[in-house]
């Protein structure tokens, strides 16, 4: 087992070289000029070509990537063009937010759609399951930044209920568990969960149904289970797959949501990407995916050795 | 006797404590502005003239500065932090500024001619212990011909440029002083194992930025990247004027119009820059106040004069310009623009009186086209370069298919190319000529108007062609340089803004533009904050400003 995770994790080292090349040919091509952030469009070409010198621009790519890299492997991801702060910095914080958003989201999002997809697999082709199937339908047909800007309408513009914008009172540097930062997070974190939500409980329906479909569920009954144990059994089954699905989902949400993030000022790595986007800040957009990515690349790593721990044939294969 | 005086002192003491809490509540003004970020706070904002306007001028002053007082009448240059200001007679490249005297930074030490050296060496000297390459490009390409700075004595200095020029006063508008002992402070307890000078100073810088010293009416006190930024008010603030009466200013950066006007309503932010326009009527039923003025800002086509373009023939640019209804735009745009007559609007220093008159004039503008050769059998093929969106830009999608319309009545027939928004700055300053302009006989970006460098010079004389300055489309005539040249030599200020006018006139007169529309700054206030005069400039004075309780 152990040979097994070394070999998966010299397999991902290439993986993640090739992740930062990409990241840096993307950012790079993109049309614009990279020093847009600390020149004004008036500048004259002497200015920018003098700029372009000082930030290190006039190198030639090759070179402009390896010294990235060189300085990456330490952990330092550079400086940002626009705000001359640190890059890692910036995006630890912004992980830190956004992983406040996502469980949350996720916490929302796996409950209704745990509920909502075992209601409507349970009693099938009922009313209760054409409503929960509805809304899980609902939840990953409805554009969510849409669903987004509709919320903040209703419970902030109209009720005045909910904060609109932002992570707290004071920024999300004073985050504190208490009402008045939580309450900064309900609307971001409804939104982000419908198309989880959605997605858990249209594969828990089918799974539910085709369980409940199953030899052994009538066994049970024909012993005299009473309903409530049947569904418990029906719920260990279904668990496993509920799991897996759930965190897919989990993932897809700690990557951050450039659109809803946007839509409520919420400072993470959505928001961050969008700020280097807009001001072609090149450092802070490189190191932002590159974190990013090379989250996913760590994520499916574990996934592989947690797999292959409680599936022993997937390393003979 | 006693039980009495003790009684009143009861009372005085429940009294106080019942007002008390009012008295003491602070007085604090939340702002949601339209940039991702918090502009820089070291005293060289970035995000364009926002950031002037938010971190700027609030914390720090410059040697000359607008007059931010008046609504109803041109923003002129005013003194700043010098008192006055004169070009040696004997050698027209150095200026002697006379110093305020009596004027600290936020961190107690003192304002003098020293501090002005170190603030242009922190752009300008690459020798400087404290250069920062990040405040170059913002502040050098605004003051382009200034060089060097000396101290004569404590309250004189002596500036010098590269060439005899009399816009340097407008210049100094974007130099803002920021602390050199508090800078050093920092600079000394950069942790000893950062060896490399430049590696300290950065660090030094950013730490400056967290927490700033200017000498402006509001102290930086509080920096949370990209989330928020406050500000206290400076009790002792040397503009007896300016001195703040609200306690504290929160700067919110909500990019996101929608999210802007959102928070508003829902009572987070006092103020929002450029609301959803959408939502303005919604906004005013609930209250909130209007403000808008015309901006020194430009809405062009900047037309192409390259052999084979149609805009050559100044029938043709005139015609344009007489042929749109801008009244009509202006309604499109739910009353959000201002309507040109020109660069500068009239009434401006350098308005000029123009002979030619920009206005509606379908009837005119056809007999021109007659005259040049074009009929509804015969229509004129421009080709127009545009952005789907940016800074300045207003509705540039909207506004350009709007012109689009209204053109083909006058027999053009405008192809319009969108390209993307820092792609069409590239473009701008290319060149006509460069294969990037796609065989474009106009372009469409927008344009500060408030120095007569970045208002007209870069537009009319050679040295600004491309890919020196914003020339784009290589208009020049001997007249514009000898114009230009006689502005930029008139160092009584009577006489350079009387030669701006001419020089001003005579654009006018051969309209390189067609002149759309200005900007007029919208923003939506709380209609509890008092004293507020939305001048006809791209800035706004916070420090008069007062909140109702």
């Amino acid at each position: 087992m152990l040979r097994y995770t070394f070999n998966r994790v010299l397999y991902a080292l290439p993986i993640m070289l090739g992740v930062s090349l990409v990241c840096f040919l993307l950012v790079h091509i993109a049309p614009g000029d990279p020093l847009v952030s600390v020149l004004p469009p008036d500048a004259t070409e002497a200015l920018r070509r003098q700029m372009a010198e000082l930030y290190g621009f006039d190198r030639s790519l090759p070179e402009q990537f390896l010294r990235w890299l060189a300085r990456a492997a330490t952990g330092d991801l550079g400086t940002s063009i626009a705000t001359a702060r640190p890059v890692a910095a910036e995006v630890a914080r912004a992980v830190g937010n956004t992983v406040t958003l996502a469980a949350f989201a996720t916490l929302i999002g796996f409950t209704l759609g745990a509920i909502f997809g075992f209601v409507a697999g349970y009693f099938r082709d009922s009313p209760l399951d054409r409503l929960a199937s509805a809304l899980a339908v609902l939840g990953v047909s409805v554009p969510h930044y849409w669903l987004g800007m509709v919320l903040v309408i209703v419970f902030s513009a109209q009720l005045g209920w909910l904060p609109a914008t932002g992570a707290g009172p004071g920024g999300s540097t004073e985050w504190a568990w208490d009402w008045e930062h939580f309450r900064h997070l309900i609307l971001p974190a409804i939104t982000m969960s419908v198309i989880p939500m959605g997605i858990v409980a249209r594969t828990l329906r089918a799974l539910v149904a085709e369980i409940l479909s199953q030899e052994f569920v009538m066994g049970l009954r024909a012993r005299g289970l009473s309903e409530f144990a049947v569904f418990r059994h029906v719920v260990k089954n279904a668990a496993p797959t509920a799991l897996a699905v759930m965190g897919l989902q989990l993932g897809y949400l700690l990557g951050g949501s450039i659109l809803i993030e946007t839509v409520f000022s919420w400072p993470g790595t959505g928001f961050l990407l969008n700020a280097a986007i807009f001001q072609r800040d090149l450092p802070l957009l490189q190191g932002t995916i590159l974190v990013l990515a090379l989250f996913f690349v760590v994520l499916n790593l574990v996934v592989d050795v947690v797999q292959t721990a409680l599936d022993p044939r997937i390393r003979r294969a | 006797m006693l039980r009495v005086a003790r009684r009143l002192t009861a009372a005085l003491l429940l009294v106080s404590a019942l007002v008390s809490p009012t008295l003491a509540q602070e007085k604090v003004l939340r702002i949601g502005m339209t940039a991702a970020d918090i502009p820089r706070t070291h005293g060289q904002p970035d995000q364009g003239f926002e950031g002037n306007r938010f971190t700027g001028i609030p914390m720090y002053d410059s040697l000359t500065q607008w007059d931010l007082s008046k609504a109803d009448a041109p923003s002129v240059l005013i003194p700043g932090l010098a008192t006055e200001w004169a070009v040696d007679p004997a050698d027209p490249k150095k200026w002697i500024f006379k110093l305020r005297p009596g004027v600290k930074f936020h961190d107690g030490s003192a304002f003098d001619a020293e501090a002005v050296v170190w603030n242009v060496r922190k752009v300008l000297d690459r020798e400087a212990p404290h250069f920062d390459p990040s405040q170059v490009g913002v502040t050098a390409s605004r003051m382009p011909t200034l060089r060097s700075a000396r101290a004569i004595d404590p309250l004189t200095v002596e500036l010098t440029t590269s060439e005899p020029d009399s816009f340097l006063p407008y210049n100094l508008t974007n130099l803002f002083m920021a602390s050199p002992a508090h800078w050093q402070k920092l600079y000394e307890a950069v942790p000893a194992e950062v060896s490399d000078p430049k590696e300290r100073a950065k660090r030094a810088w950013t730490e400056f930025a967290a927490n700033p010293s200017g000498t402006g009416p509001f102290k930086g006190v509080r920096l949370v990247p990209r989330e928020r930024f406050e500000m206290v008010k400076n009790p002792d603030y040397w503009d007896e004027r300016r001195r703040p009466k609200i306690d504290r200013v929160v700067l919110v950066p909500m990019p996101e119009a929608n999210a802007r006007t959102a928070a508003l309503l829902g009572g987070q932010v006092d103020w929002i820059e450029a609301p959803a326009p959408d939502a303005i009527p919604a906004m005013k039923a609930r209250g909130f106040v209007l403000y808008q003025n015309a901006q020194p800002h430009v809405w062009p086509w900047q037309f192409s004069f390259l052999e084979g373009s149609p805009w050559r023939d100044i029938r043709v640019r005139h015609a344009a310009n007489l042929c749109i209804d801008r009244e009509e735009l202006k309604q499109l745009l739910g009353g959000l623009m201002g309507v040109p007559k020109g660069t500068v609007p009239p009434g401006h220093p350098w308005w000029g009186n123009p002979s030619f008159d920009i206005r509606f004039d379908l009837a005119e503008a056809r007999r021109l086209m007659k005259e040049a050769g074009y009929s509804e059998t015969k229509p004129l093929k421009v080709k127009v370069l545009t952005s789907a969106s940016g800074s300045g830009q207003m509705q540039p999608v909207l506004m350009n298919e709007w012109l689009q319309q209204a053109l083909k009545a006058c027999w053009f027939d405008v192809e319009l190319e969108v390209i993307e928004w820092n792609a069409l700055f590239t473009t701008w300053r290319e060149g006509a000529n460069h294969p990037n302009a796609r065989g474009a006989h106009a372009i469409n970006v927008t344009f500060a108007a408030m120095d007569p460098f970045f208002a007209m010079v870069r537009f009319v004389t050679k040295s600004a062609f491309p890919p020196n300055s914003n020339n784009w489309g290589f208009f020049n005539t001997d007249e514009m340089e000898e114009l230009v040249r006689a502005a930029r030599t008139a160092f009584d200020a009577a006489a350079r803004d009387a030669a701006l006018a001419r020089l001003h006139k005579r654009i006018v007169e051969e309209a390189p533009f067609l002149w759309v529309a200005h900007d007029v700054g919208p923003r939506m206030l709380s209609p509890k904050i008092k004293n507020v005069v939305q001048p006809r400039s791209w800035f706004i004075d916070i420090a008069p400003m007062d909140l109702a309780g």
